[in-house]
Formats: structure tokens, sequence, C-alpha cells
């Protein structure tokens, strides 16, 4: 591949349960080093979209590249591509049986095949930039739903991916502790991770983004720079949205 | 009626010569009822019908049968078939103890792998998916993400299931086996006096049943230690 071709290609891609149509010809290019914020209603297909990226979900529509590599059915090019896009949870989703350090080292040493000294030199050294090195021989649940989400970071990044995905991060903690992991996101976009982040905070949109994908109904509705987005909304869907979560 | 402890007393050594039988007919047919039970779980979630209802045959069939007229099917049965008295398994049907073990291990087998396809259901979709994610193939997945932590959510229900094997086991001396059960019913047909023998060899029961609870309370402790905050 060129340097010049988009990271992530999504042409006219489509996505059905069932009767329901979750996602309808979804047109997005996202290159590298690029972050982009998706915004939305819930049911709008925000996290479908970004769910299709790494095959958690499978598109029946239209055509998805990652780094060159379509995402088929072919299991050698889907962990191919897993490997290079690391992901996010709500629910952070840790392993709950294994302490901290063994959740950062448990991908690397089966899909990475890392030695395991340099599995855990590595997750230490990430655990030490989301500023939890203390806590690594503690379990998942010992730790609070901020730190644990930090984890969860950390953990995607000793992949060392390409791109993180985030799907709604910030949306299952308490308020006091969205910052600590927004914090941490904005040090990674600043750090020139690709980035695609499915949430509703405006603030974390309007500082690090590069763009605004706003969507409604399984579509994208409107795509623009934060500045653009949030002052000049151009169609009513977004007007509307915008008013709902600014108005407070 | 009169309470003869003088008859206890010398029937509990006697009963308890027994005691090793039992352990190995609760030991043996648990383990092979274990391997049993997990072949019957992976066939039954494996997605594949051409697994999944022999399974679903197997487990109905042994749940919906009692286990003392599953044992003696195997023991009368059995043996009248021409290519069982043929077939090298001849030497385990043809022991009282064999049929014993192959009854028990079926049917707690049956049951065991209901229980382990619980725990697996119980796993959390997400901590799956984040797997996924992170690149680890289904197997990977299974093995190092759904078989812990389903393992743990299995046990309390899985550790019923053994004590409930060891009073199983007493049916074994229906088919003619001195485990402490056998005994003490040949003990009651030279003494008549099964109220004092019968009381024994219940609280026997109850003895080796508040240790394996014992037992299984350790290792529960042990397995859900990352559950304690």
């Amino acid at each position: 591949m060129t340097s010049s071709e988009p990271l992530i290609q999504m042409q006219h891609v489509g996505k059905h349960f069932g009767d329901f149509q979750a996602l309808k010809d979804i047109n997005l290019n996202v290159n590298k080093g690029e972050r982009i914020v998706v915004c939305g209603p819930s049911g709008s297909g925000k996290s479908t979209m970004i769910r299709c990226i790494n095959r958690l979900e499978k598109h029946d529509e239209g055509k998805i590249i990652i780094d060159g590599i379509e995402l088929t059915d072919e299991l050698k090019d889907l962990n191919a591509v897993r490997r290079e896009v690391g992901m996010v949870f709500q629910s952070f989703n840790l392993f709950p049986h294994m302490t901290i350090i063994k959740n950062l080292m448990l991908a690397q040493r089966l899909v990475r095949k890392t030695p395991k000294a340099e599995a855990h030199e590595v997750a230490m050294r990430y655990l030490e930039r989301v500023k939890i090195p203390e806590q690594a021989d503690k379990y998942p649940i010992q730790l609070s739903g901020g730190q644990q989400q930090r984890v969860a970071i950390a953990r995607a990044l000793c992949m060392k991916p390409e791109v993180i995905l985030f799907d709604e991060p910030t949306s299952a903690l308490d308020p006091e502790m969205i910052n600590e992991v927004l914090d941490v996101m904005v040090d990674l976009a600043k750090d020139g991770m690709t980035m695609i982040c499915v949430t509703h905070e405006m603030g974390f949109a309007r500082s690090v983004a590069d763009r605004v994908i706003f969507m409604d109904a399984g579509e994208i509705v409107e795509e623009a720079e934060p500045e653009t987005f949030f002052k000049h909304p151009k169609n009513d869907r977004t007007k509307l949205f915008l008013s709902q979560i600014l108005s407070h | 009626m009169s309470f003869d402890v003088s008859l206890i007393i010398e029937a509990l050594p006697k009963m308890l010569a027994g005691i090793g039988l039992t352990f190995q007919l609760l030991v043996l047919s648990a383990i092979l009822g274990l391997m049993l039970a997990i072949g019957l779980m992976l066939m039954r979630i494996s997605g594949k019908w051409y697994l999944s209802w022999p399974a679903q045959v197997y487990i109905y069939v042994f749940r919906g049968t009692p286990i003392l007229v599953q044992i003696f099917i195997v023991y009368y049965g059995f043996p009248q078939l021409e290519f069982i008295r043929e077939g090298f398994l001849w030497p385990i049907f043809r022991d009282p103890f064999g049929c014993a073990i192959v009854a028990l291990t079926l049917n707690t087998g049956a049951y065991v792998s209901e229980i382990l396809r619980g725990g697996v259901l119980g796993v959390d979709r997400g901590v799956l998916e984040a797997g996924e994610a992170l690149g680890l193939s289904r197997p990977q997945r299974f093995i190092y993400l759904t078989t812990p932590i389903a393992t743990r959510l299995a046990l309390p229900a899985y550790g019923n299931d053994i004590i409930s094997l060891l009073k199983s086991t007493a049916l074994a001396s229906t088919i003619t086996l001195a485990d402490m059960t056998g005994i003490a019913r040949t003990i009651v047909a030279q003494t008549y006096a099964p109220y004092e023998i019968f009381i024994s060899l219940a609280i026997v029961y109850m003895v080796l049943t508040f240790f394996i609870q014992r037992m299984l309370g350790r290792v529960e402790l042990f397995l859900g230690r990352y559950t304690r905050k």
C-alpha cells in the first residue's frame, strides 16, 4: 500500500440485525494520526459502526479495508487486523480472574508471542503511562472504575495498535472519574495515536478531534471539524441533538 | 424398643472397612464423569446440531431414569448381550465394581455437563469480546477466559453433585458390592438391628459429607479470590 492511502476505509457499509437496518451506506476514511469523534443519539449505530471495524460485528454490505487488508471471513486476515486495531469498551471488560499485570500480558504472550520478561516490561511501561503502576498485582474488582478503564487502555496499548477504537469509554464512570480517563485519552491523541471515539464528551471532542461525525438512524448525517460542527451545524437532526446535550 | 450402643461400637469398624470401596466408587466415577461431562458440554455448546442433539438426547435419557434402574440395566442387562460378552470391555461388565463405576459415571456425567454448561453461559460476553478484540483465537479464549471463569461459576452446583454422588454409591450395594452400605445390610441381616446399624451408617455418610463440604469450601475460596475487594 502507499502511505497516502487511508488507514481505515469504509465504503458503502451496511449492517442489518434481522429486519432492522443498523447501518446504512456508511462511507468513512480515517487517515493515520487522525482523531475522530462519533456522536449521535442512542441506537443511531455509532457502536455498531466501530464494532464493524474490528469485526466484532460483521457488516453485510460494502467494504471495510484496514491498513490495506479487506475484512472478510478469512481468519488470517482478521487476526492481522485485530492486531492493528485496539479497542476500549464502555464496561471496561477486563479479565476478572487475572491480576492487572496479567491482563496486560495475556494477549502479548498469546497473540504477539512476546517473551515473558519483555511482555512484563511493556505492561509496566504502559501501566506507568496511565499512572497506576502500583496496582499491577491487584485484581480488577479492587480498582475504581476510572482505574479499570485506564488499565483497559493500557491493555490495548500493549499490543502496539495502529488505531484504537473507544466505545463510550466514560459512559459507565462516576462523574469524578471521567477526567482521569479523558486525560489519558488526550495524552494519547497528543502522541499522534489514530483514534475513533464514540463519546458524548463534547469538551473532549472540541479539544482533540480532527473531525466530528454525527450519526442518526444508522447513517452519517454530518461530518465536520469540531469548530464548524458545534458552531454551525447544517443538518436539523444535528442541531436538535446538540441542543439536547448542550442545553445544561 | 431398646437402643443397643454396644452393637454400634461393634458394627462401626466393620462398616468402616467398606469406606475404601465407597471412596473408590466416588473418586473414580467423579473423575470419569467429569471427563464425560466436559465432552458432552462441548458437544452441547458446539453450535453444530449433529453434536448437540446426541448430547441432549443422552442427557435427557440419563436424567430421566432412576440411577438404580441404570445400575440394574448395566449389571443385569448388558451381560445378556452377546457383543458385550465378546467385546473387549467384558472384563469391566463382568465385574460388579466395573458395572457400578460405569453406571455412576454415565449418570453423573449427564448432570455435571449441564452444570458446566451453566458456568460457560454465565461468562460475561464483554470479557470474551475484549479477548476477541485483542486477537485471541477461539480456542485461546475458551482456555484462558471461559474455562477459569466458568469453573468458579459452576463450582457450587458441582459440589452439590459430588455430595449427591457420594450417596448414590450406596446403590452399588444392590449389585453385591461390599461398600459401607453393603456391609451394613449384611450386619443387619445377621443381627436384626436395622435401627442401630442404619443410623450409625447415616452418621458415617454425614461425616464424610462434612469433609467434602469443607474441601469444596476451600476450593471455592481459592477460585473466588478475585471476587473479593
